[in-house]
């Protein structure tokens, strides 16, 4: 289970990291391997408004779908179009298969380090 | 292998004669320029493929299929004797009402009937099955309330123990879903549910299936439904589990507003693989005014004749689909109806109950029964949790192991509110004989667990396929064959 | 009485004590007097097999079957082959379940697969489902499914057959959906309203071709001017035969094809049960309501079929799924493989083809009895007008044992012809209309 230290967290388990401007969001090693094989995922499109704590994307297993929450508020940049052929990149590589890129954040969930984060999961797990 | 592998170009089966007027074509701007890739078959083979694809299926007459919540109960043959009659097939729905009155007569009787078995006081045949029954139900609750000016009673009650249609339906209807959880019985929290109904003018209505989803009959029902007719809301039956109550309990008599039945459950009509069904609507009194469809009515005031018409109700919701339902699934039904009679009906039921708690019995040694019933209803939910605890075998691998003795396995993975379920519904049409068969089997699987759990996980090894690749069938769906 | 129940009463005896109970109402010991039925059912007493063969033979027999049928709109007599009734009288495919159990349920499976690989073929899109409850339905689902957050509103061509306007009525009066209907001239939908009524809220536009009244719709420009808006949708509503040979919903642009399968194999029967198709490009599959078959292998790669993208469903998606519907009608798409598959490519050519060739046969013999046809490009149905009371009209043919067209009004008759309707029987029509 990865923990990638240059991310952070929210507790809804997805990952974020902040390259200048741009917030960069997926969701966790940790979320990948609970929700199992992947078989879909529903992204938003470019310049559409994404907010803090709701959802923007959602990921389908074969028997599930969940909602996955952004942590930032802003606008769509980019979204990763790989991962609409090929979901099983996110149960693959977590923090190289990212969901969308967000500019001009004007605000974030709370945030917690990698550190906490793996703390928080270990809870989660009892 | 696909027909489309099996076709040969030239071949065919001589269906029509030669046109006997001149030969004429449309434009050529309308004309598809797109090549066709139908199949060309002679009869032959197309007889013997049909035939390949029935040995690789399982229907009631194959075998046990203790299917909960789906009754699959035997089909009469004699049902579909009488709807491939020409005078059913044959008859077009606008023809005039006068050539259609044997029609008619099978829509009325069938409704009239339905009305007995649930005390309500309509029934309408046109929602083609149940979730469409569910739909026209919540319709109907939506135009009483618009009707009494009550635009803001949007929010319907569901048990968390309710199938995953009762919400995908609240949202057609424009309705929002409130989850009211169990007591520890597997049934409505009394207490849960008067605080949601408290100062609530929101409530639209509260859908109930009773027995419920674990087989239990809520003898606090009139209670649930007084408390909902309280605030103001409507109560609606899932009649999923009619199969059950039949000519012993009634949900008109219990406080129901309106009702669904699945004639192709509890009336013994065949499911086809997936349909077609059949699911009826039924009311009391004050939302029948509102009803869909047309409604056969004894007298046309207009011809001043004793000849059976169509009337549309007063404020009628309007059409769920298009003329007067899956009719021929109706003719079915009133065979069997028609068979069965007053003293028919109430013993299908009764030993529908019989044969599920005897099977409930036997197993109880081995299998754990969710909420531990002394008597269930028509079916029973077995609890596999301490099995995939204590062996890594769950309901899955015990379901993949039925396949291997002839047996449909009962329904996986539901209720939801337990965790490792199989839910099994015997029906009144399988003999002892195919229950303590079934029971022996049952019991050899769960030996099987304890004692060589890897053979279950490999199960099933005697079908035609074994356990298939449904990740791969989702990532990359290949959803048609490509010529 | 008859029963269907094998336990003897010995049986049920048996069971009850080896399960600690003395008689059958003991399991029911615990349910509230008060909820109980009192009393027994007001049904008649129960039949024997060859007694309820009688009674429901007796109210067939009340029924006028009509040799000659003139009369579509909506449900359309074809010539069904032998082999699609002796397949679904098959006990194992007409008693199965839905195909959950995927081991067992190949054949349902594998029939369901081709049946979605042959509305492909004939409609020209990417996908189908599995089939759903009717045409109005599809139309109805296919509407529901085009909604956005931002595109609430539909527009539906009021030249559309009237119950299945019905239908997507009922539907947006369930979800809150703006329904707006575009008007019709000259028994076509009219290009210049729609132009009027296209914005950017629009969530889809949804034409029926051809039309109620036969008519073939410029369907090419409707597409060009439905997708002139952002997100919209172009729905078109076919009648499956006509594509043997008329040109495919996809070559006109549309984004989903649905319509009413029935056409393909199935009998009139009162109006049920019948069977709707949806297809679609590929881009919106995941749009498409109800069950959808995928091929895949086993675990020894042997190829299988299997239910696939469920997570767009109820039973997983709840309260986000489009659509409710859990069955499709699985019988009923067999009957139109089996069907399609009978007639092959010749043989659906040739029957487009008749259809065609003797509705504008029947026309032309309208016209010379001085029968106004109101159409001017038309496929097997045509609307025609005259002074003649229509009641009178269609009474000579009755009397006769011909099912005359659909009354729109006092004057004016929608007609149908299709490959049963024989030169003899449609000069038979003209004779006697020619005498009113």
């Amino acid at each position: 289970m990865e923990f990638k230290k240059e991310a952070l967290y929210a507790k809804t388990h997805e990952w974020v990291i902040f390259d200048g401007d741009t917030a960069i969001i997926g969701i966790s090693d940790f979320a990948q391997s609970e929700l199992g094989d992947l078989v879909f995922v529903n992204l938003p499109e470019e310049g559409d408004d994404v907010v803090a704590g709701e959802a923007f994307a959602d990921v389908e297993s074969v028997k599930a779908v969940s909602d996955i929450y952004s942590p930032v508020t802003g606008v769509v940049a980019e979204i990763n179009e790989g991962l609409l052929d090929a979901p099983e990149m996110i149960n693959d590589d977590a923090f190289g298969a990212w969901f969308i890129k967000v500019s001009d954040v004007t605000d974030k969930s709370e945030l917690i380090s990698a550190e906490e984060y793996e703390a928080f999961c270990e809870s989660e797990e009892e | 292998m696909l027909v489309f592998e099996k076709s040969r170009p030239g071949r065919g089966v001589s269906a029509l004669p030669e046109c006997d007027v001149e030969i004429l074509c449309p434009e050529d701007k309308d004309l598809r320029k797109t090549e066709l890739h139908l199949p060309e078959m002679a009869e032959v083979d197309l007889s013997r493929h049909y035939t390949e694809l029935a040995h690789k299926a399982h229907g009631v007459n194959d075998g046990f299929y203790p299917l909960g919540s789906c009754t699959m109960k035997y089909n009469p043959r004699v049902n579909e004797k009488i709807a491939a009659l020409p005078g059913f097939t044959d008859i077009h729905p606008l023809q005039p009402v006068r050539t259609a009155q044997g029609c008619m007569k099978v829509i009325k009787e069938t409704s009239d009937a339905l009305c007995q078995i649930t005390g309500m006081s309509d029934f309408t045949l046109q929602p083609a099955a149940g979730a469409h029954g569910e739909f026209t139900g919540l319709l109907l609750i939506k135009a009483y309330h618009l009707a009494n000016g009550d635009t803001q009673r949007t929010k319907i009650i569901v048990p968390d123990s309710a199938h995953g249609t009762n919400p995908a339906s609240a949202v057609m209807a424009g309705m929002e879903v409130i989850n009211v959880d169990s007591d520890d019985k597997g049934l409505v929290d009394l207490n849960k549910l008067r605080e949601v109904c408290e100062v609530n003018d929101e409530i639209a209505g509260l859908m109930l299936t009773n027995p419920n989803t674990a087989g239990l009959f809520d003898p606090n029902i009139k209670e649930i439904t007084d408390i909902i007719h309280q605030c103001g809301g409507q109560c609606y039956y899932d009649g999923a589990n009619l199969n059950a109550v039949m000519g012993w309990a009634r949900p008109g008599d219990m406080g129901f507003d309106c009702v669904h039945l699945n004639l192709h459950k509890t009336f013994s009509t065949p499911h086809g693989g997936g349909g077609p069904g059949s699911g009826p609507v039924g009311c009391k009194e004050h939302l029948a005014k509102f009803m869909p469809g047309v409604k056969v009515v004894d007298f046309d005031e207009h011809s001043n004749t004793n000849m059976l018409s169509f009337a549309k109700a007063e404020e009628s919701l309007g059409e769920m689909k298009n003329f007067y339902g899956n009719f021929l699934v109706a003719v079915k039904a009133l065979t069997y109806i028609k068979m069965l009679g007053k003293q028919g009906i109430p013993e299908a039921s009764k030993n529908a109950v019989l044969n599920a708690n005897y099977m409930m019995n036997k197993l109880k040694g081995a299998y754990d029964m969710a909420f531990d019933p002394k008597v269930c209803m028509h079916e029973f939910v077995m609890d596999l949790s301490r099995q995939a605890k204590e062996t890594g075998i769950t309901a899955m691998d015990i379901a993949k192991g039925l396949l291997d003795n002839n047996i449909h396995p009962p329904t996986m993975y539901f209720p939801l509110t337990v965790h490792e379920a199989l839910m099994a519904e015997p029906c009144e049409t399988e003999s002892k004989e195919t229950l303590d068969h079934a029971i022996d089997v049952f019991l050899q699987l769960n030996e099987l667990a304890y004692h060589d759990p890897e053979k279950l996980h490999q199960a099933p090894v005697t079908t035609p396929v074994t356990r298939l690749d449904e990740v791969g069938a989702a990532r990359h769906p290949i959803l048609k064959y490509e010529f | 009485m008859g029963t269907f129940v094998p336990n003897t009463k010995a049986q049920q005896e048996e069971m009850l004590r080896e399960i600690g109970f003395e008689k059958l109402d003991d399991l029911f010991a615990h349910i509230p007097e008060d909820v109980k039925f009192q009393g027994e059912l007001e049904l008649p007493d129960g039949m024997s097999e060859m007694e309820v063969t009688k009674a429901m033979k007796a109210l067939a027999d009340e029924n006028v079957i009509y040799d000659s049928i003139f009369r579509g709109a909506g449900a359309y007599k074809h010539y069904i082959p032998a082999i699609v009734g002796s397949v679904l009288a098959n006990e194992t495919l007409q008693t199965a379940y839905t195909p959950y159990q995927a081991e067992i349920s190949q054949g349902v499976l594998q029939s369901i697969f081709e049946y979605q690989t042959m509305i492909c073929d004939l409609t020209g899109m990417d996908v189908s489902n599995a089939s759903v409850y009717d045409g109005a339905t599809a139309a109805a689902e296919a509407v529901a499914m085009c909604r956005e957050r931002k595109q609430n509103k539909a527009l539906v061509s009021a030249a559309i057959q009237p119950s299945v306007m019905k239908v997507i009525e009922t539907y947006c009066f369930g979800n809150g959906m703006e329904l707006e209907v575009v008007a019709e001239k000259d028994g076509k939908t009219d290009i210049d309203d729609l132009k009027a009524k296209m914005s950017d809220d629009i969530a889809c536009v949804y034409i029926q071709h051809p039309n109620y009244y036969g008519n073939l719709e410029d369907a090419q420009a409707i597409g060009e001017i439905a997708h002139s808006a952002k997100k919209c949708k172009f729905i078109m509503g076919v009648n499956p035969i006509t594509l043997g040979v008329l040109k495919t919903p996809r070559e006109y642009g549309a984004d989903f094809a649905v319509g009413e399968a029935q056409p393909l194999g199935l009998p009139i029967a009162f109006g049920g049960p019948y069977i709707g198709f949806m297809a679609s490009i590929n881009s919106m599959k995941r749009k498409l309501p109800g069950r959808i078959v995928g091929q895949t292998t086993d675990h020894n790669g042997k190829t299988g079929y299997v239910l696939t993208l469920q997570a767009r469903e109820q039973h997983i998606r709840r309260e986000k799924a489009s659509s409710n519907i859990c069955s499709n009608q699985a019988l009923c798409a067999l009957a139109v493989g089996v069907y399609l598959s009978a007639m092959g490519n010749e043989g659906i050519r040739n029957v487009a083809t008749q259809c065609y060739s003797k509705a504008h046969y029947m026309a032309k013999r309208f016209e010379e009895i001085g029968f106004n046809v109101e159409n001017k490009d038309f496929f097997h149905e045509f609307v025609t007008s005259s002074d003649v009371d229509i009641h009178i009209v269609l009474k000579k043919l009755s009397d006769a044992g011909i099912l005359g067209g659909q009354p729109l009004d006092t004057h004016r008759i929608l007609w149908c012809c299709t490959e049963m309707n024989t030169k003899e029987d449609i000069d038979k029509v003209i004779e006697i209309l020619k005498e009113v």
